[in-house]
């Protein structure tokens, strides 16, 4: 309940951080002042489909709440016009990179020398996900045929698995930055327990599949048949057989999902016994 | 608020029971998973819950939508084998169109719901429309060609004559539908385990809002933790409604140094799995998902 409390405090539940005073409204749409603390945020969008970044929006009010509050958004080509990559605290990067495309190669590796964090941003970006499946041959350049999830031409510091991703886990995430870039001791060290198992995440591979199941759980002799995999999977490519996951691996599209979702590939007993304290500072945050 | 290393965050032990009298005909204990749930649906705190039900073959658990009381009663009683309660959590969102949803299962299940809320992945929706998680004790479960063998070899029953399964006392006891009774030393069924198993480290689900499970109370009676402020506000609002019996655990034996004990057996032994893990192999090690 401390922990909520403080965060809370510096996070606008009790007293307010610096804003731009509301009665400017009408003609304050863009911000003279920026608000002191806010971060960075850049979308940087690679061969992806825009499906994370509706699922960025898909927080609704949330999202117009970060934005007001804890973050400007210094680039995104869908929905700004800034045309070059700013430097950033905080750069999602959704899709993966066509290494037959000039462009983009140096736009990634752009994306890591202006950004603080990179988050890789879905399963595009995490692991290549459908782009796996790419090998050429279609007009009007059919020579481009490899794509790489971003890990393997930069390092990449967090995931945020899912095809789609969750809005929620892009709320939170981007809520941990925050805290972790604008908070308090006590506030960086909860944010730093948070993201951990996603940057272990990044740390841990570019590819994903059904397969992680049985090579790092089943296999591992982990599994204990909860269907979590099953709920996660967005082709319905999991059943359960007697109790354990059976894929469907030619409907499997590789967006690494079942394993994330997956209670046994990580269970941070630091943070997940806090849900409800968790729960509650977010929603706060975002009321 | 007690914090307990082998116990949880719990805010009151009791033991209790429904005062429903249909319900408790086929509870395998107190019935209040069952109670809890159609309470719930009736209040309209949840507008359907997970349960497992009776699945193809004969006591092989199915998990299932339930959005009737009819529908929860079904699942009345404890099947000893896996059921991947799980897998219906998103879809309860989408095509049964739920809100609020309940869910029912063993300690793991409480866990990966939890991992979904605070870590959705691929879980759109879920975190928001959890609405009442009822978590059993759970000291180990088994694939279903365990469960078969342990009946049919071990007790020598044939699995669909079968009315009631339980572990207690250090047994498996076996009650059949026309009044036999066959039990088994537990020692002989642990080689049956679901592996997984070893390497849990929560006994009286932790992470449930509510959560309860047979041991520390007498027969027929069950051992409650009530444990988040959503759990709080359900059991009160149920007890107000005259829907349990209940007493303070003080005053029931065995009580709550058993369910002390077996949850501090069950941990440390796990956790001796989790560490041994580690030097498996020669210079290798074997994943641990708490590290
Ligand atoms: C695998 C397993 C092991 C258990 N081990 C212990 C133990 O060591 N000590 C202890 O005190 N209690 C244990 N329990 C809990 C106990 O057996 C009862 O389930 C609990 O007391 C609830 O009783 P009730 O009368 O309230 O439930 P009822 O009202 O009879 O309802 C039964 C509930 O159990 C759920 N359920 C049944 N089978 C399963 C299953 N396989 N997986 C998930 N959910 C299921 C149903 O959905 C339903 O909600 C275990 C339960 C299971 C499933
Ligand atoms: S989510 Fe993990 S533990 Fe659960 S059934 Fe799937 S592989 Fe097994
Ligand atoms: S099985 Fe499903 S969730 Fe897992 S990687 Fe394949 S598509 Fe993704
Ligand atoms: S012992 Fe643990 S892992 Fe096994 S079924 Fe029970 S709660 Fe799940």
């Amino acid at each position: 309940m401390e922990l909520l409390n403080s965060i809370k405090k510096t996070m606008g539940g009790e007293s307010k951080p610096p804003q731009v005073a509301t009665e400017k409204k009408v003609e304050a749409t863009k911000e003279t002042k920026p608000v002191a603390n806010k971060i960075k945020l850049g979308h940087v969008h690679m061969s992806g489909c825009t499906g994370c970044l509706v699922s960025v929006a898909d927080n609704y009010l949330g999202f117009i709440k970060i934005l007001d509050d804890y973050a400007d958004l210094v680039y995104s080509l869908t929905l700004a016009d800034v045309r070059h990559i700013p430097e950033m605290d905080v750069a999602l990067v959704e899709g993966s990179v066509c290494i037959q495309d000039h462009e983009s190669v140096e736009d990634i590796k752009e994306t890591r020398k202006k950004a603080k964090v990179v988050v890789a941003l879905g399963s595009c970006a995490s692991y290549g996900n459908i782009t796996r499946f790419c090998r050429g041959g279609q007009h009007n350049q059919p020579q481009h045929e490899s794509f790489l999830p971003i890990g393997d031409l930069i390092d990449v510091d967090v995931y945020i698995p899912g095809c789609p991703p969750s809005p929620e886990l892009i709320r939170n995430v981007t809520v941990m930055a925050y805290l972790l870039l604008q908070g308090n001791e006590e506030q960086k060290a909860l944010a730093g327990r948070y993201l951990k198992p996603l940057m272990d995440l990044a740390k841990r591979s570019t590819t994903g599949c059904f397969c992680d199941l049985m090579n790092d759980v089943i296999n591992q002799g982990l599994c204990i048949g909860c269907g979590t995999c099953a709920a996660s999977c967005p082709v319905r490519a999991i059943t359960h057989e007697f109790g354990k996951p059976q894929g469907q691996r030619d409907l499997c599209i590789k967006c690494g999902s079942c394993y994330g979702a997956c209670p046994r590939s990580f269970f941070n007993f630091d943070v997940i016994p806090e849900f409800e304290a968790i729960s509650e500072m977010i929603a706060g945050v975002l009321k | 608020m007690i914090e307990d290393p082998y116990l949880g965050k719990y805010m009151t032990c009791i033991s209790a029971r429904s005062t429903d009298k249909e319900i408790l005909q086929k509870a395998q204990d107190g019935g209040i998973a069952t109670t809890l749930m159609t309470f719930a649906l009736e209040q309209g705190i949840i507008d359907g819950t997970i349960v497992a039900v009776e699945g193809d073959r004969p006591w092989e658990p199915k998990p299932f939508v339930a959005m009737s009381r009819e529908d929860i009663l079904k699942a009345r009683g404890t099947k000893y084998s896996i059921s991947p309660q799980i897998s219906w959590l998103k879809e309860a969102t989408r095509s049964f169109g739920l809100d609020k949803v309940g869910v029912t299962g063993v300690c793991c299940q409480m866990q990966a719901v939890r991992k979904a809320q605070l870590y959705p992945i691929n879980m759109r929706d879920v975190p928001g429309k959890v609405a009442l998680t009822v978590g059993l004790f759970c000291m180990e479960n088994f694939p279903y060609k365990s469960m078969q063998t342990i009946v049919e070899d071990h007790a020598n029953q044939n699995l669909s004559s079968v009315k009631k399964m339980e572990i207690g006392k250090g047994k498996f006891w076996v009650y059949t539908e026309r009044g036999n009774v066959s039990t088994l030393p537990l020692k002989a069924t642990h080689k049956y385990e679901q592996p997984g198993c070893h390497v849990c480290l929560d006994y009286v689900s932790n992470l449930a809002d509510i959560s309860t499970g047979s041991v520390g109370s007498p027969d027929g009676w069950s051992t409650v933790f009530i444990r988040t402020k959503k759990g709080n506000e359900v059991w009160s609002k149920a007890v107000a409604a005259g829907m349990f019996e209940t007493k303070p655990i003080e005053d029931v034996k065995p009580g709550l140094e058993l369910v002390m004990k077996l949850s501090k057996e069950k941990i440390d032994k796990n956790r001796k799995t989790v560490e041994e893990r580690k030097t498996f192999g020669v210079n290798k090690a074997l994943r641990d998902p708490y590290a």
